[in-house]
């Protein structure tokens, strides 16, 4: 019989590994919360996406044929939410399946010799007074509102943060047919050169990103988009929807210079200050986490708990390219693949040239000063109205003491949104990632299941689509 | 193709295959929910922050950002 992997998340770290198991004869189980594979990189709509904002498409169509041609060899399930994850006595994976937080999906489990975990990453946004009005979503939210539903998230849009993915993001709203008043770089020039200039010989592995890189900077001269550097949105106005932002000039350590401050008017604004893992299905599996807050992985990918192996963002933030080349070990090795065969080593090399091009990101990494344009009644945990004052008036308590008093991460989001914030806020970890349910799951879902969680029964789900 | 949906008693037109927060959004709607006394849109846009929930044909909690709209939906407002 054939090994059984399966593979969580489907976007290119997952459908990377799932090409490279199924080529070295595994069984390919793949689930995805999706309604289509792709993950956030090719977050896509047949009708309603413009081909422009779509990078390596052709990629995405090869690993997608792969899965099609497989036939019985693979199995793909979308709206598949993986709710919970057990490694005692084997390895199973819970999920339910059906439309979005819809009453009653339904159960399903597999049961996998070998997992890999492909969950991911989503956006950090920085707090800043105002954040929580209409209007204002995180860079990935207009992306993904660009490529997934053909809309911009205001008519004048300020994308601000840190980080090159705020370039795609400003190039996304142009296709869509929003304005881009100004795009707001956190990192200064001297920083930014220092950081993307040293050792570029290490670069030309990644050509093609850097190809990409000049294309949105070209995309901004042509539109004539401001490109602040070493400034913030440190204010957001309106009063039931945002109009307008204050961007100010930040120091080295992102603190607001005083006297600076601009205002520019907008109906939106796009924050990403770089991203965070989703690392909640390798806690539950009891997989190693760094102290950098990624999962720990070996050569092979594997993490510290056998059979269990993980690829992209959920290792370290690199990039789709990176994630492509990680998955395809990862796949590889999950199906019983070793690393000295001859046909994994142009991969290796690949990953290792690209983890060199990823390092280039830290240059954008969130500094601490930044916390000085918050006020003490700016909102923190967003499911809670939890603000700034409030979480500082329990810094020193226990993450359990601080939780129960403010109610900071115990919303709808599970700390999704202001976990990395409130570690910030009061310089210690307080572990919101360790979660015991994966993903939203109701109540009377979870009592229709059997108390086993139906662990005998694979596949129960809806017929596997062809249409991934 | 078009799809129809209404939202707390007004008919909203959107495109065929868009989210309940891409048709909400097309047609010039930003906020849909009230938290502490405030208003509140779409904010991750990933089904990650939960901040963009609604009532979707009676069942509350449905996030915007992740339901497809579906013709005759019946969308209502959330107040926590």
């Amino acid at each position: 019989m054939s090994r059984r992997v399966v593979i969580v998340g489907a976007g290119p770290a997952g459908l990377a590994a799932a090409q490279a198991a199924l080529a070295h004869g595994a069984h390919v189980t793949l689930l995805d919360e999706g309604e289509r594979a792709g993950g956030q990189f090719w977050r896509h709509h047949d009708e309603l996406t413009d081909r422009r904002m779509q990078h390596q498409w052709a990629r995405f169509e090869r690993l997608h044929a792969a899965l099609e041609r497989a036939g019985d060899h693979a199995t793909v399930h979308r709206q598949a939410s993986v709710w919970r994850i057990e490694t005692e006595g084997g390895i199973r994976v819970h999920a339910l399946v059906g439309p979005a937080d819809a009453a009653a999906r339904t159960g399903l489990t597999v049961e996998a010799d070998a997992l890999v975990i492909a969950t991911g990453a989503h956006d950090r946004a920085l707090p800043v007074p105002g954040w929580t009005l209409p209007g204002v979503v995180t860079a990935g939210a207009a992306q993904a509102l660009a490529k997934r539903d053909g809309v911009t998230p205001g008519g004048r849009t300020v994308v601000a943060g840190a980080g090159p993915f705020l370039l795609p993001v400003a190039a996304s709203i142009a296709i869509a047919g929003g304005e881009v008043a100004e795009v707001v770089e956190a990192v200064g020039l001297r920083r930014l050169v220092r950081g993307w200039g040293r050792s570029p010989w290490q670069l030309a592995g990644a050509a093609g990103k850097a190809g990409e890189l000049a294309e949105y900077v070209g995309g901004l001269v042509r539109r004539r988009t401001p490109y602040r550097l070493g400034s913030a949105v440190t204010r957001i106005h309106g009063e039931r929807a945002v109009e307008a932002v204050t961007v100010q000039r930040v120091d080295a350590h992102w603190r607001p210079i005083a006297g600076t401050e601009r205002t520019v008017a907008c109906d939106s604004v796009a924050l990403g200050h770089g991203f965070t893992p989703r690392l909640e299905a390798a806690i539950q599996a009891g997989c190693r986490i760094s102290s950098a807050r990624f999962v720990e992985v070996d050569e092979r990918q594997a993490t510290s708990v056998a059979g269990i192996f993980a690829a992209g963002e959920v290792t370290g933030i690199a990039g789709a390219d990176a994630a492509l080349a990680e998955g395809e070990v990862a796949g590889f090795a999950a199906a019983g693949g070793t690393l000295d065969d001859a046909r994994i080593a142009a991969v290796l090399r690949a990953r290792r040239r690209l983890h060199a091009f990823a390092d280039r990101l830290a240059t954008h990494e969130v500094r601490r000063g930044w916390t000085a344009w918050l006020d003490d009644d700016t909102i923190i945990c967003r499911c809670e109205s939890v603000t700034r004052a409030r979480i500082a008036e329990y810094a020193d308590a226990s993450s359990r003491g601080l939780r129960l008093a403010t109610r900071a991460g115990l919303g709808a989001c599970q700390g999704r949104t202001c976990g990395r914030t409130v570690e910030q806020l009061v310089a210690a970890p307080v572990d919101f990632d360790a979660r015991p349910v994966l993903s939203s799951v109701r109540i009377g879902e979870l009592a229709a299941l059997a108390p086993n969680g139906g662990a005998s029964t694979p596949s129960v789900g809806p017929e596997p689509s062809g249409s991934v | 193709m078009s799809v129809r949906i209404r939202v707390d008693g007004a008919e909203v037109v959107g495109r065929d295959g868009q989210t309940i927060a891409g048709v909400l959004i097309g047609a010039g709607r930003r906020s849909w929910r009230t938290a502490a006394g405030a208003e509140r849109g779409v904010f991750c846009g990933i089904g990650v922050c939960q901040d963009c929930v609604l009532t979707v044909n009676g069942v509350e909690g449905v996030r915007a950002c992740q339901r497809t709209a579906r013709d005759g939906d019946t969308v209502e407002r959330e107040s926590r």
